[in-house]
């Protein structure tokens, strides 16, 4: 028990500090494929850093809902990264939280943000909260579907028990998990405001999916925000790496096996911003009403998953 | 091997290869003027050696040939010999018509030659379809002759024809695929049962074992290939492409078209049928006809009156009349059987003889339009004749042949299933009443005046020529409703064995 | 080994359903003849795979045809096809694209359902290929409703056929070598008539298949 809440304490920290490094990284190779000199790795921090030491501007009529959703938003997306097996899958957190908690928090930190960006009353605070909940209601059911897919395999909700089937079977090509597999990178671009859907480098206000949303924040609140999100990438990073790679998690609790759990992470993290660079940087962005379309067809896919798992059986 | 099985061989081998022998030299030489004759010549070796192999097979029983790969029993034996017999009237209407439409310089050389190989391709593709006793190689038949009349269909070129060909191939071949993976199951129930080798394919095979055979792949076979052979067939509400496609293709094709490929696609759905029956101990299989049966009848009868087309009125009485032949297989048992293939006798001869003379109308009048039509009967009485007698003929009225067909059909119903014969029979009358109408309009009245002021240029004879011309153009209609008299009044000895046989092929 | 194969198989069977549903969906004319390529590409490996396992040496020619016709010949001519014509323009779609796909998704349902029952009875190698081989096929039909142009259209009947491939690939061990000969054949003869034809529906108006379907009512 002791040992599971060092581990979970760990993945925790972990969490925490790598999350900002995956956008840097990220962002890293995303220049190195455009063939522009490259922000250093730790660019992200160095952003949070000034960021915090910056004074907060809040509009005149914001209400207290307005400065309390930063600290709310990052809360919720620090507990979504503890409750992911990402070092090991005994995790004592995890028990009172399951794929379907992990969907609603992830839900809950959308509604304050968007809520949150209509408290101003400004039009494009409004235009981006409407644009995130339409990604978003589009979005929820496939992550749903995905989950529920491999949920189906381990005979449980709970995350760390399906990655404890799916880490410890024996080796089988599954085609449910590779429909799964697609529709939830599909729903992970979109979910984190990646291209084809948003582009998070983008300074068109009339383009903006996330970017709208926090128009408004500044100084301290920008940065709990910003850390919130490059904590929504890594946490769907990890349930990626979760459910789709589960190997060279910590097979037991000892300090030596987490930590070692720790570089493996890493690479994988590394492998994965990658393919996240090389996809932003090949494909282009759509035109917002094509989202739709574009979830449309990772439920599609997720459904046909679940689907074919039951036919097939695996 | 002795002398029965190889006299059987050999008129095999006539009915088979002399079609495709002659597709292949009229490929080359389709653009003689002696390429008509030369086309009736095939057709009539095709005809006079199907109808021996039908008396063969009458006699001495089903024939197996070439290590079970060709297999024709009393049931495909009336079949193919009503098939040829059509075909080759149908090329001795197609001398004239193809006369006179060149005249008109409608088909040039290339598309002449495409025609005659292609008209011979489509009597091959019949034959094989009927004679071959693997599944498969029905397929195969049956898409080969699609593809052929594809071809026909979009003959002249017009965009209304390549429309109507364009539809025609996709929905039939949407149709046809189906019934392919309809095969591919009942190779599957059948793999089970003989395991995996290439007999297990044959009808032959499929029907000894027809009870061992899995229910509920057969079942789903058997959807498939109703589905894929009905589409074919021109049940509703696969029938999308039957009324364009006869409307534009050549009139000649068109009559084999409705004859007989129709025909032929209720062949395989009798034979797939056969096997459905064995495996399921239900009446699933013939359930399902009759429904459709009804559907397309139906439909026909409501639509028979908006068509302003003489071919589309025809072809949507074709599609009220293969509802009919469903509903007859489908209610199975020997007497309904017996209606049905007399139905289907007497609707292909019928059927084929009212396009020979809707071919001559159309060419008169100069077009397709019923409005078009008038006064035939005072212009040309022979075909006005030809075309009233087929009429009556297709409506199902005495003495012809369609009569007792429908009566035993319609009366076999009535016992089973009240309430469909009561839709079948109201259906029947709207039917009546439309044709009725349709036909009084064209044959009765005025005769055109610019019809009659500018003839084809067939029609430049004069005097006892012109009359002669007129019978000898009539001809094979008037054959073809005289083979159906008498069949409607009589059934020969022989005749009435042949059906027996077929019927005891169907109902067991 | 074998168990892997045989998990391997219904993935391939999978990937091809994944490409039916890309060929629904795609609106440009050369993706979709790439798609169909690639799916025929698939069902060459089943083919393959399938002959290595049960050691049935007509499957290795069956996938021999299979890819000399369909992940060569065929795509090849229809983007001959393409740019002789000048044809490559966006779809039009008649039915809206998520309706499409939601159509589709009910399609798998039903299919999947129509087809565990005979799975189960299956002594072939792969038995869940058939429920996804009745998907593709009906998906393939759908596509034929969907779509209002021609080039579209023989897609989706090419890609029935390749539905129906894989169901006599993974529920038999392959039809008899006759009639997939037969098949061969008219296939590759419907391509060429379909050839002949768009060239000549195009070279009559602009838009050939959009025409194709007036009169459906008659």
């Amino acid at each position: 028990m002791l040992h599971g809440l060092a581990g979970q304490a760990l993945a925790f920290v972990a969490a925490l500090a790598l999350a900002p490094l995956l956008s840097g990284w990220v962002a890293q190779c995303r220049a190195w494929l455009q063939n522009r000199t490259a922000p250093p790795l730790w660019q992200p921090w160095l952003v949070l850093h000034k960021r915090l030491l910056r004074e907060t501007v809040v509009a005149e009529n914001a209400s207290p809902l307005f400065r309390s959703v930063p600290a709310l938003v990052f809360a919720c997306m620090a507990i979504v990264c503890t409750i992911i097996p990402t070092l090991s899958t005994d995790l004592p957190l995890a028990v009172v939280a399951d794929a379907v908690v992990l969907v609603g928090l992830l839900a809950l930190a959308r509604v304050l943000l968007s809520l949150a960006a209509m408290d101003v009353g400004t039009a494009f605070g409004t235009l981006g909260a409407r644009r995130d909940m339409m990604v978003g209601f589009l979005a929820e059911p496939v992550l749903l579907m995905v989950l529920f897919t491999a949920a189906l395999g381990a005979r449980s909700t709970s995350l760390a028990s399906i990655v404890d089937v799916l880490a410890h079977r024996e080796l089988a090509i599954m085609p449910s998990l590779a429909f799964a597999g697609v529709a939830f990178t599909m729903v992970s671009l979109a979910e984190n405001g990646r291209i084809p859907v948003d582009n998070p480098t983008t300074h068109l206000e009339l383009t903006m999916i996330h970017e709208a949303l926090t128009l408004e924040y500044s100084g301290q609140h920008l940065a709990l925000i910003e850390w919130a999100a490059t904590l929504k990438l890594f946490a769907y990073s990890c349930i990626g790496i979760a459910l789709f790679c589960p190997w060279g998690l910590a097979a037991d609790d000892t300090p030596l096996a987490l930590l070692l759990a720790v570089p493996a992470l890493v690479a994988k993290l590394a492998i994965g911003g990658m393919l996240l660079a090389i996809a932003e940087t090949v494909s282009a962005k759509m035109r917002i009403f094509r989202v739709p379309e574009y979830l449309g067809i990772a439920f599609v896919l997720a459904v046909i998953g679940m689907l074919i798992h039951i036919l097939l059986g695996a | 091997m002795n002398a029965t099985a190889s006299t059987a061989l050999f008129l095999l081998a006539c009915v088979l290869l002399a079609p495709l022998i002659a597709a292949v030299i009229l490929g080359f030489i389709g653009d003689r003027p002696g390429a008509r004759l030369f086309n009736v010549a095939a057709s009539t070796v095709t005809a006079g050696a199907a109808l021996l192999l039908a008396a063969h097979i009458i006699k001495h029983g089903p024939v197996l040939a070439l290590s079970e790969a060709f297999h024709l029993d009393a049931l495909s034996a009336l079949v193919l010999a009503i098939t040829t017999f059509v075909t080759l009237t149908t090329s001795l209407h197609s001398v004239d018509y193809m006369h006179t439409e060149c005249a008109r310089g409608r088909f040039s050389r290339a598309q002449q030659r495409i025609y005659h190989a292609m008209f011979q391709f489509i009597a091959f593709a019949l034959g094989l379809a009927l004679s071959a006793n693997n599944m498969g190689i029905l397929w195969v038949a049956m898409e080969g002759a699609t593809l052929a009349t594809v071809l026909i269909v979009s003959l002249d070129r017009s965009r209304p024809a390549l429309q109507a060909a364009w539809k025609f191939f996709v929905l039939c071949g949407v149709g046809i695929l189906q019934a392919l993976f309809g095969t591919v199951l009942l190779y599957m129930a059948a793999e089970r049962v003989i395991g995996a080798d290439e007999g297990a394919l044959l009808w032959t095979h499929l029907a000894a074992i027809r009870t061992r055979l899995d229910p509920q792949i057969i079942t789903l076979a058997f959807a498939l290939l109703f589905v894929g052979y009905g589409t074919k067939m021109g049940l509703v509400p696969f029938h999308g492409w039957l009324p364009d496609a006869h409307a534009e293709g050549p009139t000649p094709v068109t009559a084999v078209l409705s004859g007989l490929l129709l025909g032929v696609a209720l062949h395989a759905i009798l034979r797939c049928k056969i096997l459905a029956d064995g495996a399921l101990q239900t009446p699933v299989a013939g359930q399902l006809m009759i429904g459709f049966g009804l559907l397309s009848v139906l439909l026909a009868a409501l639509l028979l009156a908006r068509q302003q087309d003489l071919r589309k009125l025809l072809a949507w009485s074709s599609v009220e009349h293969m509802g009919i032949l469903a509903i007859a297989f489908g209610l199975g048992g020997a007497a309904a059987t017996l209606a049905g293939l007399m139905h289907l006798l007497g609707h292909a001869l019928v059927k084929s003889g009212l396009y020979f003379s809707a071919a001559q109308a159309v060419q008169w009048s100069g077009t397709g339009q019923i409005s078009g039509i008038r006064g035939l009967l005072g212009a040309r009485p022979t075909l006005a004749w030809s075309l009233l007698l087929g009429t009556i003929a297709i409506l199902g009225l005495p003495p012809f042949s369609l009569f007792p067909s429908e009566f035993m059909t319609i009366s076999i119903l009535l016992q089973r299933m009240p309430w469909a014969a009561a839709a079948l029979l109201v259906a029947l009358v709207i039917a009546f009443a439309s044709i009725t109408l349709q036909v009084r309009n064209m044959t009765l009245g005025e005769a055109q005046v610019e019809a009659a002021a500018s003839p084809g240029p067939g029609h430049h004879r004069v005097g006892p020529l012109k009359r002669i011309d007129a019978i000898v153009g009539a001809a094979p209609a008037l054959v073809h409703l005289a083979i159906a008299l008498l069949l409607g009044l009589a059934l020969p000895a022989w005749a009435e064995n042949w059906l027996r046989q077929a019927v005891a092929v169907v109902a067991g | 080994m074998n168990a892997l194969a045989l998990q391997f198989i219904d993935l391939l069977a999978a990937v091809s359903l994944l490409l039916a549903f890309a060929l629904l969906i795609q609106r440009r004319f050369s993706a979709m003849i790439d798609f169909y390529a690639t799916q025929s590409l698939v069902l060459v490996i089943t083919t393959s795979l399938a002959g290595w396992m049960t050691g049935q040496r007509h499957l290795y020619l069956s996938a021999a045809l299979t890819f000399v016709l369909k992940v060569v010949l065929i795509p090849v001519l229809m983007h001959t096809l393409l740019r002789r014509l000048h044809l490559d323009s966006t779809v039009d779609t008649v039915v809206k694209l998520p309706t499409t796909l939601l159509m589709g998704l009910l399609l798998v349902i039903f299919a999947f359902g129509v087809a565990r029952p005979i799975a189960q009875l299956s002594t072939a190698l792969a038995s869940g290929t058939l429920g996804i081989a009745l998907a593709g096929v009906l998906i393939g039909f759908l596509m034929m409703i969907t779509r209002s142009r021609a080039i579209p259209q023989v897609l989706a009947f090419l890609a029935m056929e390749n539905g129906v491939f894989l169901a006599a690939t993974g529920v038999t061990h392959g039809m008899p070598m006759v009639v997939e000969l037969g098949i061969a054949v008219d296939v590759l003869i419907g391509i060429l008539i379909l050839g002949v034809f768009l060239s000549h529906l195009h070279s009559a108006a602009p838009s050939p298949g959009a025409t194709a379907r007036e009169g459906d009512g008659a």
